[in-house]
């Protein structure tokens, strides 16, 4: 015999998961999403896409390489997950130096500094916007006005508002009058000049959020490719039902309660579902394993939790959208779910409690 | 534009808040002191203040070299003990223990310094590899799994535990030969690599005088032949040193020699005589060249060969 | 609850059982069941025949042992075994194949049975029989159910969940109707009525040929179940056939259970009816180095290499051998070791595939928390080990762990999750005991 005999303790066949596997497969569910953004928002979604990644990139490469001094697992994947997770949540028209923050932050602080893949409490995408929206909330709330690459320019308007952005500015002023949210919406979203002066309105259909043909961050517009990715990750086994389904229950159930209540004063759910980054935190961010609990019941508590959160920062918080608060807190609490909701455990019988 | 509406005078808030503020913070402060020395009163504990003593005297390494939980667990037992009998501090050694008597007011007996000694020099060349092992790297999984790389049931596992279980950086892992090395500076002997070593191939053993020992570097109890088979250097149970020892210091038990540190004299007698090189010396000047031995040893049918060189069986210094 | 699906691979399923021809020296073990070793009672230059008595049971759980062959006792001494660590064995030279007095060879079947309840419990105890599935525990053990517990049900194992093994499939297939008779006898030595007989789906024609056979049989039963690993594990096998839970820490004729894997109820056949030991078995030798995937009959002790040399020879890319399956198997560390009661296959594996990836951080996918089968934690329980939370261990249940290796096997960073979790099984077991006689 050539070779020596391996010793290892059993199991000795290995099923064909890897780290590697499961972070091109997130990648690659984020490409429909990705080509939209390139669709609707043209060379800039390009420009913040390249960036956003390669800043990444290099950033774990040079944190390995020089601080940490181990091995490299640039090619693992995540890198590039967070590099296009963290431009899927940025307006395209933000400034470079701007993403490279928010790239050193993701990866450098969220990531790295707790000890790189698997120990970062917080995702580290959504710290890295999160980061950026208080440290430059102009920059990063104001959108840019869609331009299909192929349909002419139709007005004067470089930015644009988003639907919950423009609700919840309004929000005081429907309470206080006699107009509904419908009045405001059928009216069209403000389209602003480089001045700030409104010089057209965007009427918003079912269509048009569906397919994306709206302001927003560049990955969150168009519920579509979000929705295939999705079905793409759940064939491939990456993400289980367990958080998308419970949050998307929960938000849903919240905001369409309210809306019974007073639909004249609260949005209605589906336009709560596909405005903002509902879709793609429900996705791709709250599923998220590494700062996600661990067990089936946990993570549908997770995922109830972040859905209210969501739905409770929408309507009476500071900011106009939610999700990236929710699941951030949400990643707080998931070592203590961790330790609350164990799996069912073969041959206990529950015994209530005395 | 939503400005308060309701305007106080500037100098009235003020007054009214710093008032409350005072006289509430106050309140507080007085009602936590008082509560605070009501528990300090009930649940104070009387201890002997010589623990506290006795502590500060202690290396304060934790190590659990002496058998108890840590310095002040030991610092306890001791003041409880009122005598130092069984008790001694590896770390600290006869100094600390000589200290810790002043304070108790005792006598100590003087104990030698030990030192932690592998029992096997199974390297990857004197005992080659038969099989790889891949998984857990520790040597508790690996010994309850098989027998070991070199296929000998009693030798190092080479995975390490003995050094993750050392605090004091004194042993490492020697790239080449795939066995610990014991720093002899560092080394205190608290005896956490000999719990941690599943096959029990540390042993504490004196010092010596000059830092000169002799042992057997091996614990394999299988009969000559099958030893032999998985290692060149396995002591075969083949009994000459016990015949040579002039001390009655070497036992041979279930074909294993054993040097008793207590009987031994250092006469390294035992070490020529092995036929494997299994019995190590340690920090001995080099022999004078004995032509009548030598010409006595190439009469033999097979010559036992020339001692390699043993990266084992040199000490390593710390110091440069 | 749980489980894995991986790849088949049943090589052999096809290939008929063929007997192996007797080697010319074998190695028997004295200990190969659970519990004590027998007590050896030969010597060298010892006439022995096929079939003898060479090592007696030394306890309540323990089994006899007898000679495989016919010769002359070489030497008792300790031979090198799977593992690599050298146990006590009767090495015994071949000489013509000549059968102990009493015992039935002939291929003739018996139906009839005629020992009563008490009688079959020492017959089986005394031709050494013990369970074939792989734990090796005696079976007149299990046959003795204790007071205050009743059977119901006796429930035959022929899931064969492992990949590629097809011992217990061919068996099936082949001696069909004699494990039938031997699950006969087992309901009468337990008092049961019903026998329920579990085979995976993936095993059509072994349910087809044994649910008409069993027509002919009272109160037998084949229950097709799902392909899942590890559906033949005893806990979740009882769990799937009677949706009864084997209480934590509990025997499983808590549940009114007793499981026997369809070999053990072949060698009951044998024993009871042709009053046979146990001396032989079918071992499977596959995997994807092996040349010629086989299905043979092998008398106790035979070294492995005989087997390796009959299905093929060595191929060139070997990379591990593995005693067993290659979930639940022992990688072995010489292929010179004897064949023993437990093991039901050998399996070659190339070079390309015996290798584990390198471990990486463990990215808290929580894969390994929903295939176990018993509800655990393995990634925290493996943490645990590693920093020696024992007594925190054993609250996460750590001795629930079945040892199936779902956990590892679906691991995608690769980490050795069941090899840390069967050392804390060792280190809290060690603590229970000494729990226990405080």
């Amino acid at each position: 015999m050539g070779t020596l005999l391996t010793i290892s303790g059993s199991p000795h066949v290995h099923s064909s998961q890897s780290v590697r596997k499961i972070m091109y497969s997130v990648f690659y569910a984020m490409i429909p999403a990705m080509l939209v953004s390139f669709y609707f928002f043209g060379l800039d979604a390009v420009r913040v896409m390249a960036i956003s990644v390669i800043a990444c990139i290099l950033v774990e490469y040079l944190i390995q390489r020089y601080v940490i001094k181990g091995d490299l697992t640039i090619n693992d994947g995540s890198a590039i997950v967070t590099g296009v997770l963290l431009a899927f949540n940025v307006p395209t028209n933000l400034p470079t130096f701007i993403i490279i923050i928010g790239a050193v932050v993701a990866i450098g602080i969220a990531k790295m500094a707790f000890g790189g893949l698997g120990k970062n409490p917080f995702n580290p995408a959504l710290v890295g916007r999160v980061f950026l929206l208080i440290s430059f909330p102009v920059q990063m709330t104001s959108w840019p006005v869609i331009k299909p690459l192929f349909a002419a320019l139709k007005t004067d308007a470089v930015s644009g508002a988003t639907l919950l952005g423009f609700y919840k500015e309004n929000f005081d002023k429907i309470a206080t009058t006699q107009e509904t949210v419908h009045d405001f919406i059928s009216a069209g979203l403000p389209q602003y000049d480089e001045l700030g002066t409104v010089v057209s309105h965007q009427v918003l259909n079912y269509q048009d959020l569906l397919l994306g043909q709206m302001g927003g961050s560049m990955g969150e517009v168009s519920a579509i490719a979000l929705l295939l990715g999705a079905a793409f990750m759940f064939y491939k086994k990456v993400i289980t039902w367990q958080i998308p389904v419970s949050y998307l229950a929960s938000s849903l159930l919240f905001a369409f309660v309210f809306w019974l209540i007073d639909p004249e004063l609260y949005l209605n759910p589906v336009y709560h579902l596909m405005a903002g980054g509902l879709m793609l935190g429900i996705f791709f961010m709250a599923t998220d394993m590494v700062s996600s609990p661990m067990s089936a019941k946990g993570q549908i508590v997770y995922g109830i939790g972040c859905g209210v959160i969501t739905m409770v920062i929408r309507f009476w918080g500071g900011y106009p959208e939610g999700v990236s608060f929710a699941i951030l807190i949400m990643n707080a609490f998931a070592p203590l779910i961790n330790t609350s909701f164990k799996p069912a455990r073969f041959g206990v019988v529950k015994v209530t409690k005395a | 534009m939503k400005q308060s509406s309701v305007h106080y005078k500037k100098e009235q808030i003020v007054n009214d808040v710093m008032i409350y503020a005072v006289i509430s913070l106050s309140a507080i402060g007085v009602a936590a002191a008082v509560i605070l020395f009501f528990v300090a009163q009930k649940f104070k504990v009387i201890e002997d203040p010589r623990i506290d003593t006795v502590q500060e005297a202690l290396p304060s390494a934790n190590c659990g070299g002496c058998g108890y939980a840590g310095c002040r667990a030991f610092a306890e037992a001791i003041v409880k003990a009122g005598s130092l009998e069984g008790l001694n501090c590896p770390v600290g050694g006869n100094a600390v223990m000589s200290d810790v008597a002043k304070i108790m007011g005792l006598e100590v007996e003087e104990k030698e310094p030990m030192i932690a000694v592998l029992r096997c020099n199974g390297s990857r060349e004197n005992a080659p590899q038969k099989v790889k092992y891949e998984g857990a790297a520790t040597c508790a999984f690996a010994h309850g799994l098989y027998s070991g790389e070199s296929a000998c049931p009693y030798g190092c596992l080479g995975l390490g535990d003995c050094v993750v279980s050392c605090d004091f950086d004194a042993l490492y892992m020697d790239e080449i030969t795939g066995l610990p090395v014991v720093i002899a500076d560092k080394c205190v002997a608290c005896g956490a690599c000999v719990k941690a070593c599943p096959r029990n191939i540390f042993e504490l053993r004196p010092k010596g005088k000059k830092d000169r020992r002799i042992h057997v570097a091996c614990i394999n109890k299988e009969k000559g032949a099958p030893a032999k088979k998985n290692c060149d250097v396995a002591c075969i149970g083949c009994g000459k040193c016990v015949k040579v020892c002039p001390f009655d210091a070497i036992t041979l038990v279930n074909n294993l020699a054993y040097i008793d540190f207590e009987k031994c004299k250092l006469c390294r007698k035992c070490v020529e005589e092995c036929p494997t090189n299994a019995i190590h010396e340690i920090n001995f000047p080099p022999r004078k060249p004995k032509p009548e031995i030598k010409a006595g040893a190439s009469e033999k049918p097979s010559p036992a060969p020339e001692p390699k060189e043993m990266p084992i069986a040199t000490e390593i210094k710390a110091n440069n | 609850m749980g489980g894995v699906h991986p790849p088949e691979n049943k090589f052999s399923a096809g290939v008929a059982i063929e007997s192996l021809p007797v080697s010319k020296r074998v190695y028997i073990p004295i200990s190969q069941h659970l519990g004590a070793p027998s007590t050896v009672l030969v010597k060298r230059g010892d006439e022995v025949k096929t079939g003898q008595l060479i090592a007696k049971s030394s306890g309540f759980i323990s089994a006899n042992i007898h000679s495989s062959v016919t010769g002359k006792v070489f030497k008792v001494d300790e031979v090198m075994d799977q593992s690599g660590y050298r146990r006590t064995s009767v090495i015994i030279d071949t000489s013509d194949d000549v059968w102990d007095d009493g015992i039935d060879v002939s291929s003739e079947l018996v139906t009839d049975i005629s020992l009563s309840k008490q009688e079959i419990i020492q017959r089986i105890n005394d031709r050494g029989i013990v369970g074939l599935g792989g734990a090796t525990f005696p079976t007149h053990v299990k046959m003795m159910v204790p007071d205050g517990k009743k059977a119901e049900y006796l429930i035959i194992n022929g899931v064969e969940c492992e990949p590629y093994l097809t011992s217990d499939h061919r068996l099936m297939m082949e001696k069909g109707e004699e494990m039938l008779i031997g699950t006969s006898i087992l309901m009468k030595a337990l008092g049961v009525e019903n026998a329920m007989i579990g085979i995976e789906n993936n095993k059509p024609d072994a349910i087809g040929h044994l649910t008409q056979l069993a027509q002919k049989f009272k109160g037998i039963s084949v229950h097709a179940l799902k392909v899942k690993y590890p559906q033949g594990g005893e806990k979740q096998l009882i769990k799937a056939l009677t949706s009864r839970e084997v209480p934590s820490g509990k025997l499983p004729i808590e549940t009114g259970c007793v499981v026997d894997n369809v070999g053990t109820a072949f060698a009951v056949y044998e024993a009871v009816q042709k009053n046979k030991p146990l001396i032989e078995r079918v071992v499977t030798v596959t995997g994807k180095a092996a040349k010629k995937p086989s299905n043979f009959l092998v008398r106790i002790g035979t070294p492995i290499s005989d087997l390796i040399e009959k299905a093929g020879g060595l191929p060139e890319n070997l990379g591990k051998v593995i005693g067993g399956g290659p979930m639940m198997g022992k990688a072995l560390m010489s292929i010179e070791a004897p064949i023993v009661k437990g093991s039901s296959g050998i399996l070659l594996v190339p070079d390309e595939e015996a290798h584990r990836t390198p471990p990486k951080s463990c990215i808290r996918c929580g894969k390994c928390i929903t295939v176990c089968p018993m509800g655990l934690e393995p990634y925290l329980l493996a943490q645990e080990i590693k920093h020696e939370f024992y007594e925190k261990a054993e609250k996460d249940r750590i001795m629930d762990c079945i040892e199936c290796g779902s956990c590892h096997y679906t691991c995608p960073s690769g980490r050795p999750l069941l090899d840390f979790i069967r050392l804390g099984k060792n280190k809290v077991g060690q603590i229970i005991r000494t729990r226990g006689k405080n």
